[in-house]
């Protein structure tokens, strides 16, 4: 370890590509806000709306996995992953951002998108005299809705930051006392934070920002299959920005090792993320009760079939094909193709979820959509390369970093 | 199988373990094995070990499951026995997925075990020659086998010199046999260290 590069600076091909991609997003979101988000056609704007609403939901159920991998390994006394723990933390610094984009275009589906009588996106907000909506009203009402989404992103917000403020301290050495009251301190706030994230990622907003389209429908286990979605993409963007570190000569305590078990996570949890689709698609395939059937209807037979089919081989098919081999998770070249290929598959994923049941009749899927991806990764890409450059890469006085460095799989 | 001859040194520190396996491995001695009270980290590479196969065989031992699963149940819904249940067709592949699961699971985890014994030669009533009973509790107990250029002393000293705690010369069964250790006794002899 000849220079240990302990402070990330943003080159300039990082910039360019962050400002070119971004640059891209937010000219097709102009030009999809004026052809379709201004047309007098309601389909049109649910449609421009709804692509905007999944994009932006999902890359911050994505950023805020990070933060929920932090907290899971901390609390499980998790020593291996301080070697590149920077990475996920600047990753989750980007939910503030996130957060208020999706707030924003969320309050906007919910309220500007309010005809009266009839809601393209969410009916809930014109129950009429439907009787199950009436029932519903409990939950599905504008004040809760508000309330809930405000606290859940506010709190994923502040108690983010409390966790990468305890992190800054570990960059300065403690005495032994100072050190025990860290050790509680970090405990204490990644327990608040995961029961924080259960309460919202792991059963209610995904019920509330998303599977509230179909608000006839419900299936509860909507919610774990949305988070299983978000975490495979999140350990998977962390693989991507593991590999880019080190291809670039930073982190030279990660090593593959460290990159085995995060190829471990996304392989994992792309098969929990299976099972969990299967579970729910089988229970109501089994049962086929018409008021449940309606969700796959459409999506099984119907023009959705293809995305349908292309989410569950890209998903589930290729990462156990490509990644089960241990070579496979510690060659760069196939972590980073899988990666991708995840977070692509996910997007896909939450794609059909939401456009599936805006556009029934056909698929949505076109510029707009990549445009926006384009927009989300160029931020991503921007505002992790600019947290990152914020601070230390490796904090040098975590109590559990020898273990780390020295970690073995 | 045959009587072999040993050279055991017994280790009670990891950190003095790792740097004899070394110097024993570079000294051209042949380890026949290391016993270890627990699993340790990395012992495998040190000795040079090749990767092990078995997860090969799971893989293996899975699909045999899933194909095994999938074509019975395939066999007796479609041509053996049709039958309408709840409108079904008659091979419903999402109701065969959790038993295709359960199977593939079943034989990959049997088929390893049966596989791990047959390679270790464990089993019920197999029986192998026990090179130090405290392998089992604090020492890690490092064997060597000899062949006929071998000088045991040279050998003992060299054991001793890279930190061996104990050491002693052995003749022993290598192969595993059937009965009860009790009545074996004899083969846990120690011999005299030929000069």
């Amino acid at each position: 370890m000849a220079s240990l590069r302990e402070q990330f600076e943003v080159t300039g091909t990082m910039r360019t590509w962050s400002m070119g991609l971004m640059g891209v997003g937010i000219l097709a979101f102009i030009i999809g806000l004026i052809t379709m988000g201004f047309s007098n056609d309601v389909h049109e704007q649910a449609i421009f709306w709804g692509t905007v609403l999944y994009n932006s939901i999902f890359f911050l159920l994505v950023a805020n996995a990070s933060m929920f991998f932090i907290c899971v390994t901390t609390l499980a006394h998790g020593g291996w992953q301080v070697a590149f723990r920077r990475i996920p933390e600047a990753i989750s610094a980007v939910v503030p951002v996130f957060g208020l984009i999706a707030i924003f275009v969320l309050f906007y589906c919910v309220f500007g998108l309010n005809h009266g009588d009839h809601h393209p996106v969410f009916h809930w907000m014109t129950p009429g005299n439907d009787p199950l909506l009436l029932e519903k009203q409990g939950f599905l009402n504008a004040t809760f809705f508000v309330v809930w989404t405000l606290l859940s992103v506010g709190l994923w917000w502040y108690l983010g930051m409390r966790m990468r403020k305890l992190s800054a301290e570990t960059d300065k050495p403690m005495d032994l006392e100072q050190g025990r009251k860290w050790v509680w301190n970090n405990t204490v706030m990644a327990s608040l934070f995961l029961v924080w994230f259960a309460l919202t990622v792991g059963s209610t907003v995904p019920w509330l920002w998303i599977m509230s389209i179909d608000a006839h429908w419900y299936s509860t286990m909507f919610s774990w299959y949305t988070f299983a979605s978000s975490f495979v993409s999140g350990m998977a963007l962390i693989a991507l920005w593991i590999i880019y570190m080190k291809n670039r000569g930073y982190l030279e305590y990660t090593t593959s090792e460290h990159l085995h078990d995060v190829g471990k996570f996304m392989f994992a949890f792309s098969i929990f993320w299976t099972y969990l689709w299967f579970s729910q698609y089988m229970l109501i395939w089994y049962a086929n009760i018409p008021e449940e059937t309606i969700y796959f209807k459409h999506r099984v037979d119907g023009p959705w079939s293809g995305i349908f089919y292309l989410n569950l081989i890209i998903n589930f098919v290729c990462p156990v094909l490509l990644l089960m081999k241990r070579g496979a998770k510690r060659n760069y070249t196939v972590m980073t193709f899988m990666a991708v290929l995840i977070i692509f598959g996910h997007w896909i994923d939450f794609n059909q979820m939401v456009m599936g049941s805006i556009s029934k009749e056909h698929v949505p899927l076109g510029w707009l959509d990549f445009g926006i991806l384009a927009l989300f990764a160029g931020m991503i890409i921007f505002f992790v390369g600019r947290n990152l450059a914020k601070a230390p890469l490796v904090a040098k006085y975590h109590p559990f970093l020898k273990e780390s460095i020295i970690h073995h799989t | 199988m045959a009587l072999k001859r040993f050279v055991v040194g017994c280790f009670d520190d990891e950190d003095v373990l790792f740097p004899a396996v070394k110097k024993v491995r570079n000294a051209g001695y042949k380890i026949h094995d290391i016993y270890t009270p627990f699993p340790v980290h990395g012992l495998d590479h040190a000795m040079g070990l090749r990767e092990t196969s078995l997860h090969t065989a799971g893989f293996i031992y899975g699909i045999t499951g899933t194909t095994t699963a999938l074509a019975s149940m395939g066999w007796i819904f479609t041509r053996d026995w049709p039958m309408n249940i709840g409108g079904k067709p008659n091979f419903p592949l999402p109701a065969f997925i959790p038993i295709t699961f359960e199977l593939t699971v079943l034989f990959a985890a049997v088929g390893m075990v049966i596989t791990f014994l047959y390679i270790c030669q464990m089993g019920p009533f197999v029986k192998k020659h026990h090179f130090h009973p405290r392998a089992t509790d604090d020492l890690f107990v490092m064997v060597i086998e000899c062949n006929e250029r071998t000088n045991v002393n040279d050998l003992k000293g060299f054991l001793q010199s890279a930190g061996a705690v104990e050491v002693d010369y052995q003749v022993a069964e290598s192969g595993w046999w059937l009965g009860r250790y009790d009545q074996e006794q004899k083969l846990y002899a120690e011999e005299p260290a030929v000069v």
